[in-house]
């Protein structure tokens, strides 16, 4: 189950994806908002990881 | 009489954190353990006992300091996008954490370590790989806590306080509760500086709400690096600055899992599902993060500038004044009073936490391993305290002696020095595998080639003259290399690639011949070791060969510790 972590580990890391204008968001250009996104993608994947394992540790 | 709104803004100021040096004097009594607390692993790390809500805060508190509440939104508004590195660092922090965090907390349970040179030193059965750790370790975070201590000082210095003695009287305070009460003050403040942070984020959002929103600000923001000739600031980044900014968020991640004060917070949990709990929740302090950053674009929008700028003599003054000048433009007085005590305490936090891990160094692989092999709980506790003043006040002297315009760069230095233990401190964790000489050879290597590049990086002005001839930056230009492009690299993070070769390549060479291979004198068991785990106790009694070392919080009082078996 831990491989699901390549996705919070990854998608700061795509650096050339993200580094654009448009889509805005509330006047927020893509390149901030999509990084705020990926903190709250990180919190659901743990937060899920967590739930679903805890009984096996 | 009617009182000045600078009077409010000090005066708010001055009353919170004066209950908060009361509160972290008060720390000593709390979730005091029934037995003394005269030994480091009280003072050191709280007794391995902190529960879900203070371990989050904890960590936050120290991970999260002041330097990134100030640093990061005059980054923004000095060049844009590429200061908005320190959230996808922060956010990736917290898998790389979720998936290893309990491995050194388990080891360093079961083992009785408050400090990564330990392990160090035990997983590869080397005194003097534990010491180079260890001084390294020390020698990086004097320098980022002089990076705290820069944010105070550009605090005081919009409150129109002159000289450096708020300064000193600020730290002075803290360093007693400190002294006194060990990590629980640090930890009982850092819940206390939550509390403000969330008021000033929601207070600065609902500000930037009521005066035309995000929109406007980065469309004016836009407007203005338009403006400027230099090709590198702007709200996305230019074609050759990718690189650079992917070096910066990968280098910096493995920064933090290298510096002792992160460690420390981790080894202060209670158990390992408290650590899992508590990294699925950072980041939610990288969005608290992404908010503040965006701050800096709001101050351009603003026409915030800086305390002592001159934008018609091109003097850019004192970035890091930026965000609370942005409060004292923008908040109520008493409201900006209660940012600038959230500020001042996180910086002092982060600091103590510092001061704390590098006093756990040297009293544990210095002092211990080299001077009195049989110091008792009590006296490495007081050893600590003690070198825990030096180090903050060394810190404090560091920032007062050096040129001021130098003092943002310590914080690049000090990460792309500690970041070349890394395969000592993190690799380790995951195999034993390198050679410790091999890892000594590779770490000296590392730390001279992270001198020389950042020695050599001179700091240029907008329009490529040079402005500071060495230490102006920390990335490395790629065409230095012979290679045809614009792209830069973060300097420490090069100097680990360069490490981590000579490290690989001299173990196969060792372990070719068998040279010197050292002794792993941990148990793989210990990896998984849990509180209140019975194994534990039985595992002790199957290695009596071994020997014993104090385990648990409340396993070692008064007892004398027996010596290792490296002598």
């Amino acid at each position: 189950m831990h491989w699901l972590l390549i996705i919070p580990i990854g998608m700061p890391l795509l650096v050339p994806l993200y580094n654009r204008i448009d889509p805005k968001i509330a006047g927020i250009p893509f390149f901030y908002w999509y990084q705020m996104a990926t903190a709250l993608v990180a919190i659901v994947v743990m937060t899920f990881l967590y739930q679903v394992t805890k009984d096996r540790d | 009489m009617k009182l000045s709104n600078h009077q409010v803004e000090v005066g708010v100021f001055v009353v919170l954190l004066g209950i908060m040096t009361l509160a972290g004097f008060a720390a000593a009594r709390w979730r005091r353990p029934a037995g003394s607390i005269h030994n480091l692993e009280e003072w050191g790390v709280g007794g391995r006992a902190f529960g879900n809500w203070v371990t989050w805060f904890l960590l936050g508190g120290s991970m999260y300091s002041a330097y990134t509440f100030v640093a990061v939104p005059a980054y923004t508004y000095g060049i844009g996008a590429v200061g908005f590195f320190a959230i996808p660092f922060a956010i990736i922090c917290a898998p790389i954490a979720y998936l290893f965090s309990c491995r050194i907390w388990s080891v360093s349970h079961a083992r009785g370590y408050v400090t990564n040179a330990e392990f160090a030193r035990d997983r590869y059965g080397s005194r003097t790989l534990g010491l180079f750790v260890a001084l390294t370790g020390i020698v990086a975070t004097v320098p980022y806590i002089s990076v705290q201590l820069v944010s105070l000082q550009a605090l005081f210095k919009t409150l129109g306080v002159q000289g450096d003695w708020p300064l000193l009287v600020a730290l002075g305070l803290m360093s007693i509760t400190t002294f006194r009460s060990g990590l629980r003050a640090p930890a009982l403040l850092s819940i206390a500086k939550d509390v403000l942070l969330v008021w000033v984020v929601l207070s600065a959002v609902l500000v930037v709400a009521m005066s035309g929103g995000w929109g406007a600000a980065f469309d004016l923001s836009a407007a203005r690096f338009k403006l400027t000739p230099s090709p590198a600031d702007g709200l996305i980044l230019g074609a050759d600055g990718q690189l650079g900014y992917l070096t910066l968020i990968i280098g910096s991640a493995l920064s933090i899992f290298a510096y002792p004060h992160a460690l420390t917070a981790i080894l202060a949990a209670k158990d390992r599902a408290t650590i899992k709990r508590n990294t699925a929740a950072l980041p939610i302090y990288a969005l608290a993060l992404a908010l503040m950053a965006m701050l800096g674009f709001f101050a351009i929008s603003e026409g915030v500038v800086p305390l002592g700028s001159n934008f018609a003599k091109g003097v850019t003054g004192d970035l890091n004044t930026i965000t609370p000048e942005l409060f004292h433009a923008l908040f109520p007085a008493w409201s900006a009073g209660i940012a600038y005590a959230a500020i001042a305490v996180a910086a002092l936090i982060p600091a103590a936490v510092m001061a704390i891990s590098a006093a756990n160094l040297f009293t544990r692989s210095i002092y211990r391993e080299y001077i009195r092999p049989n110091a008792s709980p009590r006296e490495e506790a007081n050893v600590s305290r003690w070198t825990s003043l030096l180090v903050k006040f060394g810190a404090a002297a560091l920032l007062l002696l050096i040129n001021p315009g130098f003092s943002t760069e310590l914080q690049l230095l000090a990460g792309a020095l500690v970041v070349q233990i890394i395969p000592a401190v993190f690799i380790g964790l995951i195999s034993p595998w390198f050679h410790r000489w091999a890892l000594i050879v590779g770490m000296l290597a590392g730390l001279g080639a992270s001198l020389y590049m950042l020695y050599n990086t001179p700091q240029l002005s907008a329009t490529g003259k040079v402005v500071v001839a060495h230490f102006g930056g920390s990335n490395w230009p790629l065409s230095k290399f012979g290679l045809d492009t614009h792209s830069t690299v973060y300097a420490g993070l090069l100097a680990l690639v360069l490490n981590f070769a000579i490290v690989i390549v001299l173990t196969m060479v060792l372990r070719l011949f068998s040279l010197g291979v050292g002794a792993d004198r941990t148990h793989p068991d210990d990896y998984y070791a849990d509180a209140d785990d019975p194994l534990l106790e039985r595992l002790d009694d199957l290695l009596d060969g071994l020997p014993r070392q104090p385990h648990g919080a409340h396993e070692r009082h008064e007892e004398p510790v027996a010596p290792h078996g490296y002598r």
